[in-house]
């Protein structure tokens, strides 16, 4: 009875059982912790916030790892597998990369310049909105209403927000 | 003085939820936002128009004395810095 191989095996690779690849799977898992961990971990700190540089580090060691694990498998085949998945966990990982970045220089970005809000020294633009009982508040109202120690009004701070907490 | 799109109802909700004392007004057609040029197109939920966080201190006469336009949505004003401006007003 005669066994189909594969084309790019010897006789004498046949019984060998391909070892598991765990350069690749390493690798893997630290580029999704790497841009997982932004959000939950690393935001918290400003030193890690700013410049997510833990993050770019486990990028870089995890790419290292995927570098190895593919190296093994073309070069050392069949003694480690990982042919097929190798490049797709690579390609995954280099996306989750790519994402990454984006995400963070262009949340940076992401501000409108507002350039022609009122600067020092102007006149801030008079509104008359409805506060939370449905009655409306203007400018010139919280300016001349006495505050709370019933002392003249010093002045107001106008906190504009995103909302949608 | 918080001035949002969020309606009445959900600025109270908020306010309940987080023990805020100070006003808040709503703004939901984003009109005074537009009128402090703090809009932010399209960046809320479902592509809405919002503010971006802005600060702005007024005094008795309505001038404008302080103001902090962040620069980055991670860093807010300090409370400190906030305080000190205000605390000049009343020179």
């Amino acid at each position: 009875m005669s066994e189909d191989l594969p084309s790019n095996t010897s006789p004498a690779a046949v019984n060998v059982k391909p070892r598991a690849n765990i350069a690749l799977w390493l690798g893997f898992f630290l580029s999704v912790f790497a841009f997982l961990s932004y959000i939950p971990i690393f935001v918290r700190y400003p030193s890690t916030r700013d410049m997510p540089w833990v993050n770019f580090l486990l990028f870089a060691v995890g790419l290292v790892f995927l570098f190895v694990g593919l190296r093994r498998a073309f070069a050392q085949a069949p003694l480690y597998g990982g042919k097929i998945l190798g490049p797709i966990l690579a390609t995954l990982s280099v996306a989750a990369l790519v994402f990454f970045c984006f995400t963070i220089f262009s949340l940076g970005k992401h501000l409108p310049p507002s350039t022609q809000a009122p600067k020092i020294g102007q006149k801030a633009p008079d509104f008359a909105l409805s506060d939370t009982n449905g009655a409306i508040v203007t400018l010139a109202s919280l300016l001349s209403t006495p505050s709370a120690s019933s002392q003249p009004t010093k002045g107001v701070v106008l906190i504009f927000y995103r909302g949608y907490w | 003085m918080a001035i949002s799109v969020d309606s009445p109802t959900e600025s109270t909700d908020l306010c309940r939820k987080a023990g805020y004392t100070y006003p808040f007004l709503s703004d939901p057609n984003a009109e005074v936002i537009r009128r402090y040029d703090v809009l932010h197109k399209g960046a809320g939920i479902n592509g809405h128009d919002i503010a971006r966080p802005a600060e702005f201190l007024v005094d008795s006469a309505g001038i404008v004395r302080w103001i902090n336009l962040t620069g980055d949505l991670r860093v807010r004003a300090r409370p400190d810095e906030m305080l000190k401006a205000a605390s000049a007003l009343s020179h």
